[in-house]
C-alpha cells in the first residue's frame, strides 16, 4: 500500500458510522481510490456502500475515521462542502425538477445573473460549453420531464461536472438504463477518464464492472474484505466474496409445463389523472405453472398494470379476469381471496408497516381468517409459530419475530414481505421488481423461490427494470411501450439483450398478429 | 448500563423510552418547584401540600380517585382513535354527549336499579359514538380533516346538550341551570366512605383491559394499527381502511360517551354541565404520556390527577395558583411528543452498544 500512496486521490480511514437504530453500516473500513481510474465499490445491500458514499459527500457524518483528499485531511460536514472539495455525486433516484429546462436545472444554485434577473441565455452557454468540453449530447432548452432516464441521467453528471467536480459517484447508474443507454454511458465515462476524472462506481450487475472498471472494492457486512484489481477476479470471484459463500449466479430452473389459463386482460384501456392515455389496448393470458415477464423502461405502464392487476388502482375500461372473475369492482381483500398476491414495487411503501413486528407484518393478509381467530380474540400461539416458521423458511436474518421490521435490511425486509405472499401458496401472484436494491444472496433466494412458486403451480407475473432478471427468470415476456405490448416472446431462450433493447426504445414493434399469440384461449 | 453484556437495539429503544418520559416528568416538576419558589412567600409551605397533599387525608386521596375516573376514559378514547392516526378532538364534545344521554335516561324512564345505570351508560356511549362518528365519516367520505371538523364540532354538542337541558331536561325548582334529580336507581353507588369514590372506577379499570384487549388482541384492532401505521400497507393487505377509520372512532366515541356518563351518575345529583368538561383535551395528554398503548393510561391519568389535586390543594392553603400544572402539563407534553429530545444522548447509547457488539463478533 504504502508505494501506492502517491496516486491516491481520495482515502477514507478507518471510517465507522452507527445509525441511530444501532445498525453499524460501516466498520472500520478502508477505502482508497487513485487518480483517474474508474473504482468499482461493490457488496450486498446492508454492506455499507451507500453510507460509505454519504459519508464521502456529506450526507452523513462518521463516528469515527478520516478522509484524505490528495494526501490532506479533510472535514466535509454538508454536500456542498463536498462539491467545493470536488466531489460529485449522482444518486440512483435523479434529484431534478422535471418543469424546468435542462439549462435551468444545470446552473440551479449557481445561477448566471443578468443585473438582477436570471440569465437565461447564459446558463443555456454555460451548459452548452460543459457538454462540448465532455462530448455530451444533450438539448440545453428541452424540459428535463420530456427526456428520456439516460439523457436524465447525462444531466446529472454534467451538472456535477459543472461544478467542478474531479471525483464522480455513480449510485447504480446503469439499474434504469436499456443496454444502448448503458453502452453511451460507458463511452462518455471512458471519455471522463480519459480527462483525468476519477470515478467511483456502485453497481450489482458484475458484468459491467468487468466491462468498465479498473480496480474494485468489496464490502461486506460493514468490513472492507479487499481491494484489487478488477482484470484479476473473475465474477464469481467477486461475487463470492460479496457474499462470503459460493454463490449460484445463474437462475436454474426446468422447462415450464404451462396448464390453464389463470389471468386474462383484454382491451385494458387506462388514463391518469391528468387525463394521458397510460395503457391502450392491452391483451394478453397468463397461465398456471409460468413466469410470464414483463420488460420495458420504467414509466411504460408497467407499475399502473401493477396497480390494476391488484386492484389498487379500480378504474380502468376493458376486462381484468382472474380465474374466471371480473376484478372490476372488486375490492382488494375479495381479489386476495381468489389466492392471489403481491410482491409490490416499492416495499417499504406498500410492503410493511415499519413500526410494527415482523410477525405482525406477515399476517396482514390473513389476520381476520376463522383460522386465526377464536371468540373473539387473535390465537397468539398459532400466530407466533406461523411467524417462527417463515422467519426460518425464509432465511429472514433478525432478533425474533417481535422485532420492529424497520430494524432490518433491506434483503431481509423483501423476504418477509416474500414470504407473507408467498407462504399463502397463491395461484396468481404479480412479483413487481422482486429484487431492485437488495444484495446478491437475498436476490438468489428470491428467484428461487419464485421458480419454486411456478412449479408448484402458481401463475406469475413479473414486473422487472432489470433486463437480466427478465429474460433469464421468465418462461415467455411481453414488451411495454408508452402503454402498448409491442412484442411477445413465446419462449425467453433465443432473445438478444439488443433486440430487447431494440423494442424498449421503441424503434421496432412486431405487427398485431405476432402480439396477438400471447392470448390463448381466443 | 454499566454491565459489558450488549442488548438488543429494541431493548435499548425501549428503556429509552421510558427514560425519556422519567425525565420529561423530572424536568416539569423541577420547573415547577423553581416556579414555585419564586412566586410563594413561603414556597416550602406550598410545595408541601403540592406533592404531599393529596395522601395526607383519605378526603384528598379520594379526590384523586375521583379525577381519576374521566381521565382514564378520556385518556382510553383518544388512545384508540391515535392508535388509528386519527386526531379526532370530539372526544370532548363525546364525553359532554356522554353525560346528556346518561341523564336524559336517568330522569326521562323508570327501571330497576342497576339496570338503570348500565342502560343510561350504555346511552352515554351511543350519545359519544353518534358524535365521534361525523368526523370520521366527514373524513372518509370527502378527506375532510377531522381535527378541524371534530374542533368545530365540540361546539355544536355543547350548545345542542345546552338546548336539550334547558327546554327538555332543566327543573324549574332547582334554583340554577340543572336537570331533575337522578333516580337512586341510575345512580352509582359510592365505594369509599367519605369520599365521592364511586362504582365507575371498576368499569374504568375493567373498561382499560377491555381497551387492551380490543386493540392489542383481536383482529379489529390489529387492522386499527396496521391502519394508523401505514395506510397504504393496509390497503394493499386488503384491509378496508375506511371502514377501519370509522371503527376506530366508533370505539373512541363509546369510550368517552361512557367516560361522561359515568362522570355524570357517579359525582352529580343532576346533570348541570353548561360548558365542555375539558376531560377529552385531558385525554390528549394522558394518551401522549402513556404513548397511546392502554397499559399505561391508568398510570398517566393517576399522576395527572395526582398533580392536579396536589394544585389544587396548594391553591386553597398558600399564595400559588394552581395554574402550575398546565405549566408542569405543557412541559412534559413539548419533552415527550418532541421526538429529538434527548436524542443525541440515545444516539451515544447505541453507538457505544453496537461497538460492544463488533467486538464481541470479532
Amino acid at each position: 500500500m504504502a508505494e501506492n500512496v502517491a496516486d491516491n486521490v481520495l482515502v477514507m480511514e478507518n471510517i465507522t458510522k452507527v445509525y441511530p437504530n444501532g445498525f453499524v453500516a460501516n466498520k472500520n473500513v478502508n477505502f482508497s481510490v487513485r487518480k483517474g481510474e474508474i473504482h468499482a465499490l461493490v457488496g450486498e445491500n446492508g454492506a455499507g456502500k451507500s453510507t460509505l458514499m454519504k459519508v464521502l459527500f456529506g450526507i452523513e457524518t462518521p463516528d469515527s475515521g478520516r478522509i484524505l483528499l490528495n494526501g490532506k485531511e479533510v472535514q466535509i460536514h454538508n454536500p456542498s462542502s463536498a462539491i467545493k472539495y470536488g466531489i460529485g455525486m449522482v444518486h440512483q433516484h435523479f434529484m431534478l425538477a422535471p418543469s424546468l429546462t435542462v439549462a435551468e436545472n444545470m446552473v440551479m444554485g449557481i445561477e448566471p445573473k443578468n443585473m438582477f434577473l436570471f440569465d437565461f441565455a447564459k446558463a443555456v452557454q454555460m451548459t452548452e460549453d460543459v457538454a462540448k468540453k465532455y462530448n455530451f449530447d444533450i438539448d440545453p432548452k428541452a424540459h428535463v420531464k420530456d427526456l428520456p432516464v439516460g439523457q436524465k441521467q447525462k444531466v446529472e453528471i454534467l451538472k456535477a461536472l459543472m461544478r467542478g467536480a474531479q471525483i464522480l459517484i455513480l449510485d447504480e447508474p446503469t439499474a434504469v438504463l436499456t443496454p444502448q443507454e448503458t453502452t453511451e454511458l460507458f463511452v462518455q465515462l471512458k471519455e471522463l477518464k480519459k480527462q483525468g476524472h476519477t470515478i467511483i462506481f456502485i453497481s450489482h450487475k458484475l458484468r459491467e464492472i468487468k466491462e468498465i472498471c479498473d480496480r474494485i472494492t468489496i464490502l461486506r457486512d460493514g468490513r472492507s474484505v479487499g481491494e484489487a484489481d478488477v482484470k484479476e477476479l473473475s465474477e464469481q470471484d467477486i461475487s463470492n466474496s460479496m457474499v462470503g459463500r459460493n454463490v449460484v449466479l445463474d437462475i436454474q430452473k426446468t422447462e415450464a409445463h404451462p396448464a390453464e389459463n389463470i389471468l386474462s386482460v383484454r382491451e385494458l384501456s387506462a388514463v391518469n389523472k391528468f387525463g394521458k392515455t397510460i395503457l391502450n389496448n392491452v391483451s394478453f393470458d397468463v397461465r398456471r405453472g409460468e413466469i410470464f415477464g414483463i420488460a420495458g423502461v420504467e414509466g411504460n405502464g408497467q407499475s399502473e398494470l401493477a396497480e390494476i392487476l391488484t386492484g389498487l388502482r379500480p378504474y380502468f375500461n376493458g376486462s381484468v379476469k382472474i380465474k374466471g372473475v371480473e376484478i372490476q369492482n372488486l375490492s382488494i381483500r375479495k381479489i386476495r381471496e381468489l389466492k392471489t398476491s403481491h410482491v409490490p414495487e416499492d416495499r417499504m411503501t406498500f410492503g410493511i408497516a415499519g413500526d410494527v413486528s415482523i410477525k405482525e407484518n406477515l399476517i396482514s393478509d390473513r389476520f381476520y381468517k376463522k383460522e386465526y381467530n377464536h371468540s373473539g380474540l387473535q390465537k397468539a400461539k398459532m400466530i407466533n409459530e406461523e411467524a417462527d416458521r417463515n422467519i426460518k423458511e425464509y432465511l429472514v436474518k433478525c432478533d425474533g419475530r417481535e422485532q420492529p421490521i424497520r430494524m432490518l435490511s433491506g434483503g431481509n425486509i423483501q423476504k418477509v414481505v416474500v414470504a407473507r405472499e408467498f407462504s399463502s401458496n397463491p395461484d396468481f401472484i404479480l412479483v413487481d421488481q422482486p429484487t431492485r436494491g437488495i444484495d446478491v444472496g437475498a436476490t438468489e433466494f428470491v428467484r428461487k423461490q419464485i421458480v419454486k412458486l411456478r412449479d408448484q403451480g402458481s401463475a406469475i407475473v413479473l414486473i422487472s427494470a432489470d433486463l437480466n432478471e427478465v429474460m433469464e427468470l421468465s418462461d415467455s415476456l411481453i414488451v411495454m411501450y408508452e402503454g402498448e405490448i409491442v412484442a411477445y416472446f413465446p419462449d425467453t431462450k433465443n432473445i438478444t439483450e439488443k433486440e430487447m433493447g431494440e423494442y424498449m426504445l421503441g424503434i421496432k414493434k412486431m405487427s398485431p398478429e405476432e402480439i396477438g399469440d400471447v392470448i390463448h384461449e381466443k | 448500563m454499566k454491565n459489558k453484556q450488549s442488548y438488543s437495539s429494541k431493548t435499548i429503544e425501549n428503556r429509552f423510552e421510558i427514560f425519556r418520559v422519567i425525565v420529561a416528568i423530572g424536568i416539569s416538576l423541577l420547573v415547577a418547584l423553581l416556579l414555585i419558589m419564586f412566586a410563594s412567600k413561603q414556597p416550602l409551605n406550598a410545595l408541601k401540600w403540592f406533592l404531599a397533599g393529596p395522601i395526607m387525608t383519605m378526603r384528598n386521596f379520594g379526590n384523586v380517585l375521583e379525577l381519576f375516573i374521566p381521565l382514564t376514559f378520556g385518556g382510553l378514547s383518544i388512545a384508540v382513535m391515535f392508535q388509528c392516526n386519527q386526531f379526532n378532538m370530539a372526544a370532548e364534545g363525546s364525553f359532554f354527549l356522554g353525560g346528556l344521554g346518561a341523564a336524559m335516561i336517568a330522569v326521562g324512564v323508570k327501571m330497576p336499579s342497576v339496570i338503570h345505570a348500565v342502560v343510561a351508560l350504555l346511552a352515554g356511549a351511543l350519545f359519544g359514538v353518534v358524535l365521534c362518528l361525523i368526523p370520521a365519516i366527514l373524513k372518509v367520505k370527502w378527506k375532510a380533516n377531522e381535527v378541524v371538523s371534530s374542533l368545530m364540532l365540540n361546539y355544536i354538542a355543547l350548545f345542542f346538550g345546552s338546548y336539550i337541558l334547558q327546554y327538555m331536561l332543566m327543573d324549574p325548582d332547582a334554583g340554577y341551570i340543572a336537570s331533575h334529580s337522578f333516580p337512586k336507581s341510575a345512580r352509582l353507588a359510592v365505594i369509599i366512605p367519605k369520599t365521592g369514590v364511586h362504582m365507575g372506577i371498576f368499569i374504568a379499570i375493567v373498561m382499560v383491559v377491555l381497551t387492551y384487549l380490543f386493540l392489542y388482541r383481536t383482529k379489529w384492532g390489529y387492522a386499527i394499527r396496521i391502519t394508523g401505521q401505514n395506510e397504504n400497507f393496509a390497503k394493499y393487505s386488503g384491509i378496508g381502511v375506511g371502514s377501519t377509520i370509522i371503527l376506530s372512532q366508533i370505539a373512541g366515541g363509546a369510550l368517552a360517551g361512557m367516560g361522561g356518563a359515568t362522570q355524570v351518575l357517579g359525582m352529580y345529583t343532576r346533570f348541570s354541565w353548561v360548558s365542555l368538561p375539558g376531560y377529552g383535551f385531558d385525554g390528549i395528554i394522558i394518551s401522549i404520556l402513556a404513548k397511546n398503548n392502554p397499559k399505561f393510561i391508568p398510570l398517566a391519568a393517576f399522576f395527572l390527577a395526582y398533580l392536579r389535586v396536589g394544585a389544587d390543594i396548594m391553591s386553597r392553603r398558600s399564595d400559588v395558583a394552581p395554574e402550575v400544572v398546565s405549566i408542569i402539563q405543557a412541559i412534559i407534553v413539548v419533552l415527550i411528543a418532541g421526538k429529538m429530545f434527548l436524542d443525541t444522548y440515545k444516539h451515544k447509547m447505541i453507538v457505544k452498544n453496537s461497538q460492544r457488539q463488533v467486538k464481541e463478533e470479532a
